[in-house]
């Protein structure tokens, strides 16, 4: 009887099948953009110019990644990768540092200010800078920060997100280890870096992995900010690698840095899934 | 929710509050305060003076054809973006759950997608629907189908739809998923014992306990598709044809960087963060009643 009923809740025989096969047609569905343009970074030109292009790999995967990776179109590929990196490792980095600090303060402390602190940091939890960009790009002119590392990251990082993340982890640590401290005769600081720090080891990786993704794949900021293409980042610069006008664009080479800029965040995910489950499922509670 | 035992002291957690508040200062507070005051100026065409004009620049962008225009496209885009990424991810997510030994396999499969920067995606769809060299829309051609989505703006609209969605997928998976393994046994086994077949329980019972994840869902994938696409459109369609895919977000940014018009641009961020305000509200309505659960 016991068998008969789960044979009712999962399936056996055909109808598993059936759902197999409807999951590997949606898989299939969904990687087909990614290996079309893996395989355009394998064949020449003129295959590709005189449609329909192949669909299977050709054997210029070599010349493809090693064209965009040393020559690239305005600029090398491998100088806006570095560009991404610094800007992603940047802004997952200096958004963690800040929201720890900050989500401390406003959990372990009372000091005056500190309601109102909260919520102008608050504030800034859904205002994506797509919003303000004409007034911030004001401000980074002004400072002089136009095509330099400090214009990419700093504004990215002003958002309460993983602050608020923090704050909700802090609330849940038990008081007494706050207590412990106090009888101890721990500063605050101690407690900061020998209690806090350490249990909140899991969601600063987690959160490092969502903050590394969304640096990565950030568009219009460094659009507007880097007119220099030596200062590109690897996902803005693809599109300024197709050539205005009439001319026919360099799809082998356009298509391996398409992959090229898709590998370190892909890696990231596959490699740290559980992480990046947790981390994202944290950050939208 | 409050902390009982906290540490003394005032100078040490103003030290520490400082670099965020100083960096929400400077680069969010300071521009949206600029947005609202530019707002409500007129720059001469040199940018040497501005004129005073009050709510001048709100009048002439609601009474503004383009603008109103830009605003159904956005509701279209939003909600078409928001149906094609939840519907087939419900789907899969479903499809996933049945099968338990090899589900893991599967969100791996479908995992990936996420980290592919909007623009990427855009670069992706555009190889594959290219009017000269496109694999699609050759194939479609040989149906006879002529696809040209750059003179076409139902055809446009359709693939950035398309283009946005398509990564969006995995996320509206995941969540979905996690959801779906989450419902308990005992409650779908009952309806199985009462004789109710697979789509009735998902439809009686499944469902409705999906819908606070279904609700945050929509929520998140509105605000996606209202500000996090700039990469997808910029890359396939650059607002065109004649507007057709211009969203509110590509607006501020043609009207600001490509046509200078900064008055009306800064207008436009402001009644953004208005967007911006409710759906935040409606964000935390849902928070308040996960609370409650």
């Amino acid at each position: 009887m016991a068998r008969e009923i789960t044979g009712m809740v999962e399936r056996r025989g055909f109808g598993l099948w059936l759902t197999h096969l409807v999951m590997i047609a949606g898989v299939l569905v969904i990687f087909f953009p990614i290996w079309l343009a893996f395989v355009a970074s394998t064949v020449t030109q003129p295959e590709i110019v005189r449609p329909p292009m192949p669909l299977w790999p050709g054997d210029q995967l070599i010349e493809n990644y090693t064209a965009a990776l040393f020559a690239g179109v305005n600029v090398p590929v491998l100088t806006m990768l570095g560009n991404s990196l610094i800007m992603a490792v940047g802004i997952a980095v200096g958004k963690i540092i800040i929201s720890l600090t900050s989500a401390f303060a406003i959990v372990y402390f009372r000091f005056p200010g500190r309601n109102m602190f909260f919520w102008l940091i608050f504030l800034t939890l859904m205002l994506p800078v797509e919003v303000r960009i004409v007034p911030t790009y004001e401000v980074i002119a002004g400072f002089g920060m136009l095509n330099s590392y400090q214009g990419l990251i700093f504004p990215l990082i002003a958002s309460a997100t993983a602050t608020f993340l923090f704050r909700q982890f802090f609330l849940t640590i038990p008081d007494e280890l706050a207590e412990a401290a106090h009888v101890d005769g721990a500063s605050p600081m101690q407690f900061f870096w020998d209690i806090l720090l350490p249990m909140s080891r899991t969601n600063i990786a987690a959160l490092f992995v969502i903050l590394f993704i969304y640096g990565w794949n950030q568009y219009l900021w460094p659009l507007l900010i880097t007119t220099d293409p030596s200062m590109n980042t690897i996902v803005m610069g693809i599109r300024q690698m197709f050539p205005s006008g009439d001319d026919v664009a360099d799809w082998p080479v356009i298509m391996a840095t398409s992959i090229l800029a898709m590998i370190p965040p892909v890696v990231v995910v596959i490699s740290m899934q559980k992480l990046f489950i947790r981390g994202l499922v944290d950050s939208e509670k | 929710m409050e902390k009982r035992v906290t540490f003394k002291g005032w100078l040490l957690p103003l030290c520490l509050i400082a670099p965020q508040v100083f960096i929400s200062a400077v680069f969010f507070f300071y521009p949206a305060g600029q947005a609202v005051w530019q707002s409500l100026f007129i720059p001469d065409p040199f940018g040497l003076s501005s004129q005073f004009v009050g709510l001048g620049n709100f009048e002439y962008l609601l009474g503004d054809p383009y603008y109103r225009a830009s605003f159904l496209t956005t509701a279209v885009f939003s909600t078409l973006v928001t149906l094609a990424s939840m519907i087939p991810a419900l789907f899969l997510a479903v499809m996933a759950d049945r099968l338990v030994k090899s589900a893991g396999t599967y969100r791996t499969l479908l995992i990936w997608p996420y980290a592919v920067a909007p623009a990427i995606a855009g670069v992706l769809w555009m190889f594959m629907f290219n009017t000269r060299v496109g694999v699609v829309s050759w194939y479609l051609g040989q149906l006879g189908y002529d696809w040209n989505h750059v003179l076409n703006g139902t055809e446009a609209m359709g693939l950035v739809v398309a283009a946005s969605a398509w990564g969006r997928i995995s996320y509206n998976f995941l969540f979905f998923f996690a959801a779906l393994q989450a419902v308990p046994r005992s409650i779908i086994e009952a309806a199985a014992i009462d004789g109710a077949r697979f789509w009735r329980r998902f439809f009686t019972i499944v469902l409705p306990l999906l819908s606070p994840t279904t609700f945050f869902l929509l929520v998140v994938n509105i605000v996606y598709a209202f500000f996090e696409t700039f990469g997808v459109i910029h890359t396939i369609t650059a607002g065109g044809p004649q507007q057709s895919t211009t969203i509110l977000v590509y607006k501020v940014f043609s009207d600001g960087f490509v046509s200078q018009d900064l008055g009306s641009s800064a207008a436009q961020s402001v009644i953004l963060l208005l967007v911006v305000g409710l759906l935040t509200v409606l964000q935390f309505k849902y928070i308040e009643k996960r609370v409650h659960y």
